[in-house]
């Protein structure tokens, strides 16, 4: 479902070249990739998702390769088909948290129905900050309002940077058993990119960032 | 539930309500002020030209001749005297002059002017009587509009006269005025006037003690329509010996309203400088917006937005903020004409209640709002420019 082949990404000229290694996930999938700080873990998820344009190699989603698209084309399958789950989920302030999971809709052009995004919240246990302002949301809570908006558009793949790095052990198993059964439920592939030792156990199929050679 | 642009971007100035509060203010400041001008410049011209229609000189006592004009065209300022009738006739009967309207003055009932005249003076402005019918003896009164309106005076009444123009001291309780007819309103100064013969002024003012001889009698001034347009020069040299003068209302009140001009430009700077600030506060409500929002505003770019769907984004805050302030300044502007028409109907007693939107206030508002489309493109082309993956990473 998602494949990476030789991806490499030089930030400037004269900076070091990130070079990391091949990425596969089969559709409906669960992969951990671990790393530690600084190995360019983020860097390697706006890869995955077109944030950023790879200096070599490719990144296919869906059979699709990213590199071909125009930067208004990526927007648009980004939008339709990714989810992205934030070390720290920030929200657009002036918005309540259920008309924040209106956005990709919005975004992408696509319908929102608002039961099932009630629905949704319902099942991650913050229905009841609905109509509450983003910043009254506890960490905890606020990760979980951003699984719902990485999920709320039905995208084919979810990815995760930091899920869990600003939560406590019990937020953490919490947040991940709702990550993990949510996306499942939506039928979602899900990436999940860390330095979170704790989530090693949780994953069979993962991929040591680290063990590989960082740069070339 | 479905969002759209017009809902995010109203909810983001909401967010900042000081800043957006501060931005509408200066604006339907500028844009309020900028338009009171405007109208207040048109209803008086409009008033000028009114009044002024179809005369050519006014002739009367020696003196201003800006006071000439302002007291017996618009009936404002205290006449320059008097003059004799026998004199005003000679002027009157002059080959170049085709009409003559004689005004005498004298009285006031409750601030109102009794104008002592012939019919001719009511048909020149277009008067006709609404109630009643026209004055034709001594003492019988006709009342403009705003007079009835104002005093309450009725067809069939009766009143004394004050002596003077404006105040109520001296009454003259020996002589009573009878109420035979009233005007419709006509947007001219027979609105504000009370109309009777030049003789009832004569007859008030010989119950003071005085008995004038006919040769004696004296007029305030006579309205002149010329049938040459070399009256305009030889008229002055016919009444050089007498204490007589003709003075020309479309000179007059081009100079009036010159000297108004430097005080309405004055005006129009502050209103632009106003204007001005509002649009910085714009810009600077936007911009601000936009370093506070980056994160945001890289989310939404995560989530499919294009660098177009954010530009827009800030272009409406940037429109809501310009249209909504000129909207409030349109209105401010209109509390403002209701509060001057009050000023000057107290005071001039002139009617300016017209207060429907001018074309030119809707070009106003239209520039107003690209202006202030403009001073959020501003901000909104570094917010296209935004590195989404830096803006990310950094916010981690």
């Amino acid at each position: 479902m998602i494949r990476t082949s030789n991806l490499a990404f030089q930030y400037q000229k004269n900076s070091p070249l990130l070079t990391f290694p091949d990425v596969e996930c089969p559709a409906q999938g669960q992969l951990l990739l671990l790393g530690a700080s600084g190995c360019g873990k983020t860097t390697l998820l706006h890869l995955l998702c077109g944030m950023l344009q790879p200096t070599q190699g490719t990144v296919q989603i869906n059979g699709r390769a990213l590199d071909r698209m125009g930067e208004a084309e990526r927007d648009a399958f980004r939008g339709q088909n990714v989810g992205i789950v934030f070390q720290k989920s920030h929200f657009l302030q002036s918005l309540t948290v259920l008309e924040n999971l209106a956005m990709p809709a919005f975004l992408h052009g696509g319908a929102f129905d608002k039961h099932e995004g009630l629905q949704l919240l319902e099942q991650l246990g913050i229905a009841h900050k609905a109509n509450s302002r983003p910043r009254d949301l506890s960490v905890g809570e606020q990760q979980r309002a951003g699984i719902a908006r990485a999920l709320i558009h039905r995208p084919a793949l979810v990815l995760a940077d930091e899920p869990t790095s600003a939560l406590d052990d019990r937020s953490t198993a919490a947040v991940m058993d709702l990550l993990e059964t949510q996306a499942k439920a939506a039928k979602a592939t899900l990436v999940i990119v860390t330095h979170d030792q704790r989530l090693k156990d949780r994953f069979d199929n993962r991929l040591d960032l680290t063990a590989q050679p960082q740069s070339a | 539930m479905k969002l759209n642009g017009l809902y995010i971007a109203w909810r983001n100035i909401g967010l900042k309500k000081l800043q957006t509060a501060l931005s509408l203010v200066l604006l339907a400041f500028g844009v309020g002020l900028v338009s009171l001008l405007m109208l207040s410049e048109k209803q008086l011209s409009d008033t000028f030209d009114r009044n002024i229609e179809d005369i050519d000189l006014v002739l009367g006592a020696k003196g201003s001749p800006l006071q000439l004009i302002l007291a017996n065209v618009y009936h404002v300022d205290a006449p320059t005297g008097n003059i004799r009738l026998a004199d005003a006739e000679k002027v009157i009967r002059h080959p170049y002059i085709a009409e003559g309207i004689p005004l005498a003055y004298g009285d006031n009932y409750r601030g109102y002017r009794i104008v002592g005249s012939t019919d001719a003076y009511t048909a020149h402005y277009g008067g006709t009587v609404a109630e009643g019918r026209a004055f034709e003896a001594s003492f019988e009164v006709v009342v403009g509009a705003k007079v009835a309106e104002a005093t309450g005076l009725k067809v069939g009444d009766e009143f004394f006269s004050a002596h003077g123009l404006q105040d109520e001291t001296d009454v003259h309780t020996d002589k009573v005025f009878r109420v035979v007819g009233r005007l419709e309103p006509s947007g001219t100064v027979l609105d504000q006037l009370l109309l009777c013969t030049i003789s009832t002024i004569w007859e008030v003012h010989e119950g003071h003690g005085e008995t004038v001889a006919p040769e004696d009698r004296e007029i305030t001034a006579v309205l002149l329509k010329k049938r040459n347009p070399l009256a305009v020069l030889t008229i002055p040299n016919t009444i050089r010996e007498t204490n007589m003068q003709v003075a020309l209302p479309s000179i007059e009140i081009n100079r009036l309203t010159q000297n108004f001009g430097i005080g309405m430009n004055t005006l129009r700077a502050i209103a632009l400088l106003i204007m001005l600030i509002s649009f910085a506060s714009i810009f600077i409500s936007v911009y601000d917006n936009l370093l506070a929002r980056r994160y945001e505003l890289a989310l939404m770019r995560t989530m499919g937005g294009s660098r177009g769907d954010l530009f827009s984004l800030l272009l409406l805050e940037g429109g809501l903020l310009s249209t909504g302030g000129s909207l409030l300044g349109l209105v401010l502007s209109r509390f403002g004409l209701v509060a001057l028409a009050q000023l000057v109907e107290d005071k001039f007693r002139y009617d300016w209640s017209n207060i429907g939107i001018m074309p030119e206030e809707f070009i106003l508002v239209a520039l107003a709002i690209f202006v202030g489309l403009i001073a959020a493109a501003i901000p909104g082309i570094s917010a296209v420019r935004i590195d989404t993956s830096r803006t990310l990473s950094e916010a981690q």
